[in-house]
């Protein structure tokens, strides 16, 4: 795969520098078939440095883990090797098995099969709680 | 269907609603005596807590209820290792509510969230106490007869106490309410809530001196300091005696002022004071109930 092109699939840019190998792993990249392209600290005129991620399929992203660790990156989506669509991303209400909760007094620790969920509590300083513990993710 | 986790649930008006029912049981009990006939309430108390208990079960069973259910966990199923949403299942079948008591916190809202009744969290853990707050507030209600323009003291433990964290949030609702903070330097109000209290332009202040503090208070909401919560034998006995409430410490107090406790008290209120007529704590158990009622009534429907 060159890295420039892509004839259907997904970019991930502006990723800030550092953060791209989190988003990988959040997004579970690792285990697509397909060829991902991962891009580290790339020259940016608007942020100097930064990630790119590139996705050589068609697939759908959890747009509430970008949103979750850094919601100024744009998607973009290929089709014939074409941008057909930009999305920006808002931060999420809600994260479902994202994070796991940090309170060993929580029931989240103790219950296996609960999901661990978190929900937006603070959205200027972009604070999630726990949503059966409320403790700071 | 509604369950109660979290006092900030119920809304200002709700909450109005609720007192008004609780006066009138207060005046009228005869009038609440038969409106749950043939309802059950399932108090499934994961650890013990025999007052909050015995509270809810009073209040059912004023309303002509009937109460089922286990008062520590190692004669439930949890013992064998049902989650709490399957426990709320199942127990769903057997009664139209449940009052839920445990040590983790967040456990009754999984209940509520499985459960086909409602469910009403008797303290999870150091997280929630909602019906404690209900406790709390028909008391300030029935004393002063508002919410606004109160100046409350907590003193105590202020970092751990939970019911301190709730009633703050309820009362901070209200219209020039201020807050004074009485604790050791140990035990200080955590950051997050003075940070909320900053953010929504709440007065507060932050003091070591219960004495000093005395003569501005409406209400003395006292809370235990426990020994487990220093590092330090020696800190401990230095400093319990400073937050300890006796007739002395009352001298500049307002002749009206309220003395609030959540119970239960080890030694920090002075048997001294039981007879004044501004201690209100026994008072607090008595409204737990009426409110527990009140809360049962609304959840159940019941008109
Ligand atoms: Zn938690």
């Amino acid at each position: 795969m060159q890295v420039d092109t892509i004839k259907n699939g997904i970019v991930i840019d502006h990723i800030t520098a550092g953060k791209g190998m989190k988003i990988y792993n959040l997004l579970g990249l690792d285990s697509l078939e397909c060829s991902v392209a991962f891009i580290k600290n790339a020259p940016s005129r608007k942020m100097g440095k930064k990630d790119i991620i590139k996705i050589d399929a068609d697939i759908v992203v959890d747009t509430a883990i970008l949103g979750f660790v850094d919601p100024d990156v744009t998607v973009n989506i290929i089709k014939d090797n074409k941008i057909v669509e930009k999305k920006t991303i808002e931060l999420p209400e809600k994260l479902v098995d994202v994070l796991k909760c940090k309170n060993p007094r929580c029931i989240s620790m103790t219950e296996q099969e609960l999901p661990h969920i978190f929900t937006l509590a603070d959205k200027e300083n972009r604070v999630y709680r726990c949503l059966y513990c409320e403790t700071k993710a | 269907m509604r369950s109660l986790i979290d006092i900030l649930e119920l809304s200002t008006t709700e909450l109005e609603k609720l007192l008004a029912v609780a006066c009138d049981i207060i005046e009228n009990p005869q009038k609440y005596a038969h409106k749950c006939d043939g309802k059950k309430l399932a108090t499934l108390f994961f650890e013990p807590s025999t007052r909050t208990r015995l509270s809810f079960e009073a209040a059912m069973y004023e309303l002509g209820g009937n109460v089922l259910g286990f008062s520590e966990a190692n004669s439930s199923s949890a013992a064998k290792g049902e989650s709490v949403a399957d426990t709320a299942k199942t127990v769903g079948c057997y009664a139209d509510i449940i009052a839920m008591r445990h040590p983790k916190e967040g456990a009754p809202l999984v209940a509520s969230m499985n459960s086909s009744v409602p469910v009403i969290n008797a303290g999870d853990g150091g997280h929630n106490h909602p019906t404690q707050t209900l406790a709390d507030l028909l008391t300030i209600h029935r004393e002063k007869g508002r919410f606004d323009n109160l100046t409350v003291g907590f003193c105590g433990d202020l970092k751990f106490g939970r019911t301190v964290h709730s009633l703050i949030s309820a009362l901070k609702r209200y219209k020039n309410v201020k807050f004074v903070f009485i604790s050791p330097s140990e035990l200080k109000i955590p950051d997050y809530v003075k940070e909320t209290l900053t953010k929504e332009g709440i007065k507060y202040t932050e003091t070591t001196d219960l004495e000093g503090s005395m003569a501005d208070l409406d209400i003395l909401y006292m809370t235990r300091v426990q020994r487990e919560r220093f590092f330090n034998e020696e800190d401990y006995l230095r400093l319990k005696d400073s937050y300890i409430l006796t007739p002395e410490k009352l001298a500049n107090a307002k002749e009206d002022m309220s003395i609030l406790h959540p119970l239960p008290r080890v030694n920090e209120i002075s048997v001294a004071i039981d007879n004044d007529p501004r201690a209100c704590y026994f008072k607090q158990v008595f409204n737990g109930k009426i409110m527990r009622m009140a809360l049962i009534l609304k959840l159940l429907e019941v008109e």
